[in-house]
């Protein structure tokens, strides 16, 4: 279906990354979003709360983080599209209740501007440190998707994919966005309300009596209808049966939690986004996401004058993880080159998956800051250089490092 | 490609300097420009500046490597900003606020009383884009007419005409430097 026009505000604008997501929540048909202001993630809330009324929209400053995803589960369930915007603490805060919305198969969109942490870090920049966070932050098993965005026009752009995949899954859909991205500014085109396609809510239309909360359509996702609406709905966080009443037995626990992860598994092909070039005929691929995609595109031309064949493999879908496409690729590569500004996350994901097949090379960043390309490029050049596999990740020591703590010019783990 | 540093203390409009002139470049000179923005956690006073990278195809790595530009507003953002600064670069400075060193290398320095010529406009809020109008005629990364559309949008309605005086102060001054160096 088509947008509301009214939550469109079309044209050319010179905007930052918060912002063109809090216009892209709009956009995609989000009428509420509950937050609690944290830098760098403020002017996307604003951004919102700006417009919302235009479009009979709202922003409502809850009383924290977890009042914030609180809100938007409730609000979800009243029949809206809801988001809460967050960073670094705000995010761990959130955890719980992710959980929460994973179980009860609630579409929502969070949007984390990450920070550099751990704890309240560097609030003004920039880190990509809770990619691990965002898989497995809450408690027991679930899954969700998880989206990295590299420009403001993407932020615009993929806000709207995240509540198009929202409502499709029934799942929390993370925007894993960073400080960088979120407070770049540059050109972003918002088309008009008839060229943007949205998902519409899954709503049951059968008898009220009839109606089952999780009872799920042949693709294992349910329908929702609103709180009341005169429907009998009971929602729990507890394991749960179709009628959504708690249930302790163990076959039905498994069943239960197998279809929550399975109604995403089973879908990865769907929901999976990388962008890749060069791809073929490589030695070394360079596997990367949000910011660090976008630096490390110097990193590889540089590699490239000097005539080493590097691919770039950019994650725009961190998660659900590309697993097939890097094992394949690992059979025919020489190494993956991860840059990252963690100490090692995703890199371990992508090692995980070559099998042994190739060798997996880090360069880490502590964060407040973005790579220096050169760092990317030395170790393209280091892993083109390697004979034969190395056990387990190598971690590259950047020039940043070495000038720190001195040391050689690679930590081997 | 032409990478330009903004450099000052909060409140005098760095960042605003920098989505001014990246508007401009980006949607009425039709270039790609990127503004990436760096402050303290102070709202006004603390280091402030912002970094634009123009370009005639799409930016990729978004951030100032050697500056071609570098728009000097306080002595803090000039000591921290200057050792950045290519060999050939261009130095921008407000003369009242900054005493810059002998240049290294083919450095070329040009300054204007900015914040004076703001004070002498009725407010030295607009000092900033004294200094845009002076950027624009020096170096001609962004046209003159971009940046005159550039500017309703960017700054308050109630404000736009003193800006425009201040854009256009600042651009003559700078046509003046030119003329007087040949």
């Amino acid at each position: 279906m088509k947008t509301d026009p009214r939550a469109v505000k079309t044209g050319v604008y010179y905007i930052d990354g918060d912002v063109a997501a809090g216009l892209g929540a709009l956009a995609a048909g989000c009428t509420f979003i509950g937050g609690y202001p944290i830098t760098p993630s403020t002017e996307a809330a604003e951004a919102f709360a700006r417009v919302a009324p235009s479009a009979g929209a709202m922003f409502i400053q809850m009383e924290d983080e977890l009042g914030s995803i609180a809100s938007i589960i409730g609000a979800a369930w009243a029949g809206v599209k809801s988001m809460t915007i967050t960073s670094g603490p705000g995010y761990s805060l959130m955890m719980e209740n992710i959980g929460l919305g994973a179980m009860l198969e609630t579409p929502f969109v969070l949007l984390n501007i990450q920070r550099a942490g751990p704890s309240t870090g560097v609030p003004t920049k920039t880190g990509q440190a809770d990619m691990m966070q965002s898989r497995w932050g809450s408690h027991g098993d679930y899954e969700l998707i998880a989206i990295a965005p590299d420009s403001p026009q993407e932020m615009f752009d993929y806000t709207i994919k995240a509540f198009n995949l929202a409502e499709r899954y029934r799942c929390p859909v993370m925007i894993m966005s960073d400080e960088c991205v979120g407070h770049m500014t540059e050109k972003v085109v918002i088309p008009r309300a008839e060229e943007i396609e949205i998902e519409p809510r899954r709503f049951y239309t059968g008898l009220p009596d009839e109606y089952l909360p999780f009872k799920p359509d042949a693709d294992l996702v349910p329908k929702m209808v609103k709180a009341g609406d005169g429907y009998n709905l009971y929602i729990t966080g507890l394991i749960h049966d179709e009628r959504g009443y708690p249930v302790k037995n163990e076959e039905f626990k498994s069943a239960y939690v197998r279809r929550l992860v399975d109604k995403i598994r089973l879908n990865k092909d769907k929901i999976i986004e990388i962008k890749e070039e060069g791809i073929s005929g490589a030695e070394v691929i360079v596997v990367s996401y949000g910011i660090s995609s976008r630096v490390a595109v110097r990193g590889i031309e540089r590699a490239r004058e000097k005539g080493i064949k590097v691919g770039n493999l950019r994650l725009v879908t961190v998660w659900p993880f590309p697993d097939e496409k890097i094992c394949e690729l690992a059979k025919t590569i020489k190494a993956f080159v991860v840059p990252e500004i963690n100490y090692g996350q995703i890199v371990y994901e992508v090692d995980r998956c070559s099998h042994g097949k190739a060798n997996v090379v880090l360069v880490p960043h502590g964060g407040s800051g973005v790579h220096n390309p050169d760092d990317i490029f030395d170790a393209i050049v280091y892993a083109a250089k390697q004979e034969g596999k190395i056990e387990g990740v190598v971690e590259y020591k950047t020039k940043l490092e070495k000038s720190i703590f001195g040391g050689g010019n690679k930590l081997k783990k | 490609m032409a990478e330009i540093r903004f450099a000052g203390y909060g409140g005098q409009g760095i960042i605003r300097s920098g989505i001014i002139a990246g508007k401009a470049a980006s949607i009425h000179d039709n270039k790609y420009a990127t503004m990436s923005q760096s402050f303290g956690p102070e709202a006004r006073g603390g280091a402030c500046s912002s970094q634009l990278v123009v370009s005639e195809t799409k930016v990729l790595y978004p951030y100032v490597v050697a500056a071609d530009v570098l728009v000097a507003m306080s002595q803090e953002g000039y000591d921290k900003f200057e050792p950045e600064l290519g060999d050939k670069g261009l130095l921008l400075i407000d003369e009242d606020m900054v005493k810059s060193k002998p240049p290294r290398g083919k450095i070329k320095i040009l300054s204007i009383p900015a914040t004076r010529f703001a004070e002498q406009l009725g407010n030295k809020i607009v000092a900033n884009v004294v200094m845009l109008g002076f950027f624009t005629a020096i170096t001609k990364i962004v046209s003159y007419e971009a940046m005159k559309k550039a500017l309703p949008g960017s700054v308050p309605d109630k404000a736009l005409a003193l800006n425009q005086s201040a854009f256009e102060k600042g651009h003559d001054y700078g046509k003046q430097q030119l003329a007087s160096a040949q």
